[in-house]
């Protein structure tokens, strides 16, 4: 049926159910629940969930659903309206019912809502105080299990409270994509459990506690933390990765004790990673930095803000007087917030006049490539027709953005091609995975279309050529190894941009804010909104005074410059370069080479304690602001809790030195900056602080940026195979969510999570070397050596070998050189005594 | 009413000796029906099933060949299930069926799967019934051997292949939908009706046929006889002959091939070539007319025929064919609470109100028959069970997904309602009255 709009178009009418006596219009296919409840008719529900299929187990909302065939009960959650249905949701049956259900589910619910965490914000209890009956008609033996039970290092099940729904095991199964929890035994028996020796190990586990609808699964972190009416909230975006899940930010007599999810349709859908959800217990940590400290020979001891600020700005000042503006470096910056990383683009241009200023830690891409090439959002990726996966493992990398693109596979038959140098979480989803060699990944690209190859992946790479014929390709784009350089990964991507019309890119750089971070400038050559030094030159030099002449160096420039003494002032913000640059030699020669280090951070990393000031930042959830995501998209930081010591926000401490300098970078709040922000960036034009805190920016706004900068020199047409050494095999090193990275490290439930320092080769490769799996082996290249337990792992390539990034006592970043295309190594198995050795 | 001389269908060899084998099997016609199907097409093999009126005899009684169209015409691949999960209590008239006479059975899913141009079919077998699933298992081998079954089946360009399945031990899984999860591997759970009819959805979301074992039994015999023929016995709307399993107080236990429409349950309860009376002369009880989960019968539906129509109109069912005799000493509380303690046993635990509800009916029942119960149990007794099975009705209301929660009502609210004064006095008494 159709009707006319009012503009004049036909538009589809919905389906006419009778709900109540009331006709009310709703869409075509939609369930019963969600179309009463769009009509203002709330029916009680426990299993069903928005973001999956319905069950229609717990029973809880069957109405009187009249098809034609006469009133029967029937589950609102699993039956799609249709015309001239009739629904009772109020009348005697249906009442009866459901108040037969809710006693149902209450006779062996041990009813301890006192005790139980879930006690305030429990959907059985709401349901029971608003509906239920007054009193227990069973007076039988209710059933009994040990509890709570660990079912993962973060999650305890109370198996009396639980009601058997179906929510977590669903989520386990159909979302995460990691079925490890399940029911077992049956009828009144049933119970939710795990497999034997098989923990709910998912990097997913915390949503199950969030969906729960009474208090069977709890969080180690929060339980007995707080009472729900005593919880505080606000709503916020998380930074723990660069997806940008919207969180709600929750405290207790201001100290964090909770974040969950927030359902945009966007980019999370209400989900978190565990690391996401629980590292605010690193805001909480005892070893926060609180105030500000500066070197006494060997030791740093606390100063005033006043004598450390006036240290710093004297050793800026005078390197810049003695050596020039090129002789200060300002690395870091990903952890700010966008406010902040302007603040710092316009106190190292404008006052320390220097462009050697870099937020990436040589481990993503070239700036002008994450900037400058066309853009998807999360949701055109999932909807492409192809999706190109050129990056990092996702799963471990970006969790959530891996959620989304599962879904898009498994649901939506979404096809993907991954391009990877061994086999990823995704490897399982893609419809081809292709191999190439570390640091080819060009190569692997030019063979593609150029029909060339071993005979034993042309079928694959056909298949691949076919799907890339697709109407709208996107490429995830990220850095697969930082054991290989980023060249031959941009090649690659930009060859295929070369031979596939129209692609678009989804950047796949993990850390934090960094995209803001490059967003505001924090690269050399770049400017605020995507613009070169050069195109904005004018603009921005008319509003901040001066710019430096000419383009700085980069982080790997900068270490460099550094170890030849070249850099008299470094400046970290927020940067560990020490544990996050590549080529640890080189960040170690860098640090120590740098006439003074100024540290601004949270936390006494390894770098932090080599330098000469050390300022006191405040943490994610104490400031407001806002970050920007992978797709470019800006949204709201909150502030919920008051900030340890004598710390400040970075914006504040970069508006200290500038005054210390004796600059004036103008701004009195963080608010002030973003309204130049979007009056100066060109990328962020229009995006006023109304719009963001308007409902239009409750999940974000997208910065639609110029992409005139990518200005890459680069041959996509040359191929250089790089010559194979028949003794070597070449590295591998990516991320695993948990690692030795300050979040996890100092978020007491997560660090046991880093599953440590292991050597990953090919079974084929061990038997061929001698070495047998989980001996230890010497792991050498031509940079040093470390050695550490090998696994076989038919996962991992032949001719490679992959060892994880900054894992305890990781010594990836012992092998890397960082002017080497590739990281060659040779593996031997190494006797007792051989244990010292070590690069 | 007396006992007819209808011809034995599907029960004739269940006395010859060799009948599982292929040889003893051909010896007594064994597979020329399927050679006649082959020589015909597919739509007038349907035909002949339709024009049969062959209700399907697991249960629920639904004709064979209506649901047999109900497949969306083009939809591929498309499978026949057959439901050997025989598990309702005192059934035990598919396992012969099984053990004694397989090859009838394969050439029923031989010939079943022609007409409804399947090309793989299932035979789902009860855990519990391992010298079934042997005797299948090695009919089937010689079968395939004699390229019965396989690719080009006697040079007709069909082929068929059958898989055999081995249950897991679950009574849910004789309801097709759990049978269905259970066969692609799942959590012996139903799923709900609508949206998933398996002739449209069913097994791995494709076109699915689910029969129950007698019913494809016949199949051969229909074919070789017509359908007219099988129409023929019986009464217009309960046609063909009907396997009861006959167990309880009863002389003479035992499978029994009776004309439908055409014999009643005192037939089959007294007469000597059936039941031959109820033990030790005693009175009668009550009688279940057709597995636990039906509602109890007593003397005065005794002269009942054993015809869907009647039966249902009467308040119960026929349902799997499985009568229970109780004589005069039996104990209606104990009685009721085992058939209770049955269904909590099997409850799947998906839907709360079976998964709760049946085990709070056993636990007050338990405390009735044990001494404790109070007065007030027998009021509850009835309003959890209306909270199973709204109204206590018949046929039941559910607020479940399949009918196995109502289930374990029939036995609570008949025996109540009819021996009310038993249940008083065990609470009054504090003790079982029968003990």
């Amino acid at each position: 049926m159709t009707d006319i709009a009012e503009n004049g178009t036909e538009a589809v009418r919905g389906v006419a159910v009778t709900l109540n006596g009331r006709v009310i219009d709703a869409q075509p296919g939609e369930l019963v629940i969600n179309a009463a409840e769009r009509a203002g008719v709330y029916i009680p529900r426990f299993c069903h969930h928005p973001r999956m299929q319905p069950v229609g187990m717990c029973r809880m909302c069957i109405v009187e659903i009249d098809t034609g065939r006469g009133p029967a009960l029937l589950p609102s959650c699993m039956i799609p309206v249709a015309e001239g249905m009739v629904v009772e949701t109020e009348s005697p049956v249906t009442r009866k019912a459901q108040d037969g259900v809710l006693e149902f589910l209450l006779v062996n619910h041990p009813l301890d809502c006192p005790v139980c965490d879930k006690g305030g914000e429990c959907p059985l209890q709401d349901q029971t105080v608003a509906f239920g009956p007054g009193e227990s008609r069973f007076v039988e033996e209710k059933r009994h299990h040990e509890k709570p039970i660990a079912i993962s290092d973060v999650v305890q099940l109370d198996r009396e409270r639980c009601i058997l729904c179906d929510r977590c095991t669903r989520f386990a199964k159909t979302v995460a994509g990691d079925p490890l929890i399940s029911f077992v035994n049956r009828g009144n028996e049933t119970e939710v459990n795990t497999f034997p020796d098989h923990p709910f190990a998912s990097y997913f586990s915390g949503n199950t506690v969030q969906i729960c609808p009474v208090g069977a699964l709890t969080a180690t972190p929060y339980r007995f933390k707080a009472r729900p009416w005593d919880l505080d909230q606000v709503e916020s975006t998380c930074t723990s990765c660069s997806v940008g899940c919207r969180v709600a930010v929750e405290s207790s007599s201001n100290q964090l004790v909770r974040y969950l999810g927030v359902d945009v349709d966007a980019v999370n859908w209400g989900w978190l990673c565990d690391k996401g959800r629980f590292d605010f217990e690193a805001v909480n940590s005892e070893n926060r930095l609180a105030r500000p400290l500066a070197r006494q020979g060997d030791d740093l001891v606390e100063v005033s803000w006043s004598d450390a600020l006036t240290k710093a700005a004297s050793a800026l000042g005078g390197a810049k007087e003695r050596h020039g503006s090129s002789s200060i470096a300002v690395v870091g910056g990903a952890r700010l917030t966008n406010e902040e990383a302007y603040a710092w683009s316009k106190l190292a241009r404008s006052v320390l006049g220097t462009d050697s200023v870099d937020a990436q830690m040589g481990d993503g891409l070239p700036s002008d490539v994450v900037l400058g090439l066309p853009r998807a959002t999360i949701d055109e990726t999932c909807a492409a027709g192809t999706v190109v996966l050129l990056g990092p493992d996702l799963k471990e990398e970006l969790p959530i953005l891996y959620l989304r693109l599962r879904d898009a596979v498994v649901n939506h038959g979404l096809n993907v091609i991954e391009i990877s140098a061994s086999q990823t979480s995704m490897t399982r989803y893609a419809a081809v995975s292709l191999r190439y060699r570390p640091g080819e990944a060009a190569v692997l690209v030019q063979e593609l279309f150029e029909h060339a190859g071993d005979v034993d992946v042309q079928a694959d790479l056909g298949r691949a050529r076919a799907l890339l014929e697709a109407n709208n390709v996107v490429c995830v784009l990220g850095r697969p190894s930082v054991a290989e350089r980023a060249d031959s990964v941009v090649q690659a991507a930009l060859r295929l941009r070369s031979r596939v019309p129209g692609m678009r890119f989804l950047s796949a750089l993990r850390r934090a804010n960094i995209h803001g971070a490059l967003d505001m400038g924090l690269s050399p050559g770049m400017l605020p909104g995507r613009v070169s030094l050069e195109e904005g030159r004018e603009v921005f030099t008319e509003a901040w005074g001066q710019l430096p002449g000419s383009v700085g160096l980069d982080t790997a420039g900068v270490l460099r410059a550094a170890a030849e003494g070249r850099i008299q002032a470094l400046i970290l913000v927020g940067a560990d370069p020490l544990a996050d640059f590549p080529d640890r030699d080189l960040a170690r020669r860098g640090v120590a080479g740098a006439g003074f280090v100024l540290a601004v951070d949270c936390f006494a990393t390894d770098s932090v304690r080599q330098a000469d000031v050390v300022l006191p930042a405040v943490s994610y959830a104490e400031k407001a602001g806002t970050t920007t995501n992978i797709e470019g998209r800006v949204s709201r930081l909150h502030q919920k809790v008051t900030a340890p010591g004598t710390t400040r926000p970075d914006w504040m401490i970069a508006c200290d030195l500038a005054e210390r300098l004796g600059g004036d970078l103008g701004f009195e709040t963080a608010e002030a900056i973003w309204d130049e922000i979007e009056r100066l960036a060109p990328a962020h034009s229009g995006l006023t602080a109304q719009r963001l805190a308007s409902s239009e920016g409750l999940e974000g706004i997208v910065a639609a940026g110029p992409s005139s900068i990518l200005e890459t020199t680069m041959d996509v047409t040359a191929t250089a195979t790089l010559p194979v050494d028949g003794y070597s095999l070449r590295l591998v090193s990516t991320r695993k969510l948990y690692d030795n990275g300050t979040l996890v490290q100092q978020s007491p439930s997560l660090a046991p999570l880093a599953p440590g320092e292991v050597v990953r080769a090919n079974p084929a490769d061990l038997d061929r070397l001698g070495v047998a799996s989980n001996d230890r082996v010497r792991v050498a290249s031509s940079r040093g050596a470390v050695v550490a337990p090998v696994e076989a792992d038919a996962a991992v390539a032949r001719g490679t070998v992959l060892l994880a990034f900054n894992q305890s006592g990781s010594g990836a970043a012992d092998l890397i050189d960082v002017s080497l295309p590739v990281t060659e190594v040779r593996v031997e198995t190494v006797g007792i005594g051989d244990r010292e050795v070590s690069g | 009413m007396a006992v007819t001389d209808a011809p034995k269908l599907i029960t004739a060899r269940f006395d010859q000796e060799d009948a599982h084998t292929l040889a003893g099997y051909e010896s007594s016609g064994g597979y020329t029906a399927l050679r006649k199907a082959l020589g015909s097409a597919p739509d007038a093999v349907l035909a002949e099933v339709k024009a049969a009126n062959i209700q399907g005899r697991g249960g629920a009684g639904f004709p064979a060949g209506t649901k047999w169209g109900f497949l969306p015409p083009d939809v591929s691949p498309r499978y026949l299930v057959v439901n050997g999960d025989e598990s309702e209590p005192g059934t035990y008239k598919d396992r012969l069926l099984l053990e004694r006479d397989p090859h009838q059975l394969i050439e029923g899913v031989l010939i079943a799967s022609y007409a409804i141009a399947a090309n793989q079919a299932f035979i789902y077998i009860r855990g519990e019934m391992p010298f079934a699933h042997e005797r299948v298992a090695a009919a089937l081998n010689e079968a395939y051997a004699a390229g019965y079954i396989g690719r080009d089946i006697m040079g007709s360009g069909w082929s068929l292949d059958v898989v055999l399945h081995w249950g897991a031990g679950a009574y849910i899984v004789g309801e097709e939908t759990a049978l269905i999860e259970s066969l692609e591997g799942n959590r012996g759970m139903p799923r709900l009706k609508p949206p998933f009819f398996p002739a449209v959805k069913g097994l791995y979301m494709q076109p699915t046929i689910v029969n129950n074992v007698e019913t494809l039994s016949n199949v051969p015999w229909i074919v070789n006889n017509g359908g007219a023929a099988f129409a023929a016995l019986g009464t217009d709307e309960s046609a063909g002959t009907r396997i009861f399993a006959l167990s309880g107080h009863v002389r003479r236990p035992g499978v029994y091939e009776v004309e439908m429409g055409k014999t009643t349950f005192r037939d089959l309860i007294e007469a000597p070539v059936y039941g031959g009376g109820i033990r030790n002369g005693r009175g009668l009880k009550a009688f279940i007319p057709g597995g636990a989960s039906a509602p109890w019968f007593y003397e005065e539906h005794l002269d009942l025929p054993l015809s869907k129509a009647t039966v249902d109109k009467a308040g119960s069912m026929l349902g799997s064919g499985a009568v229970v005799v109780m004589d005069e000493t039996t104990c209606p509380v104990r009685a009721a609470l085992r058939v209770v303690r049955f269904f909590a046993h099997e409850s799947c635990g998906k839907c709360t109100p079976c998964r709760e509800g049946t085990n709070w009916l056993e636990k007050i029942m338990h405390r009735i028959e044990e001494g404790t119960g109070r007065a007030d149990d027998l009021d509850l007794l009835l309003d959890v069970s209306d909270n199973l099975s709204p109204g206590i009705a018949w046929p039941p209301r559910q607020t479940t997904i399949c009918p196995l929660g109502p289930s374990a009502v029939s036995p609570v609210a008949s025996s109540i309602r009819r021996f009310r004064d038993d249940y008083v006095a065990h609470i009054d008494q504090g003790r079982c009255t029968h003990d």
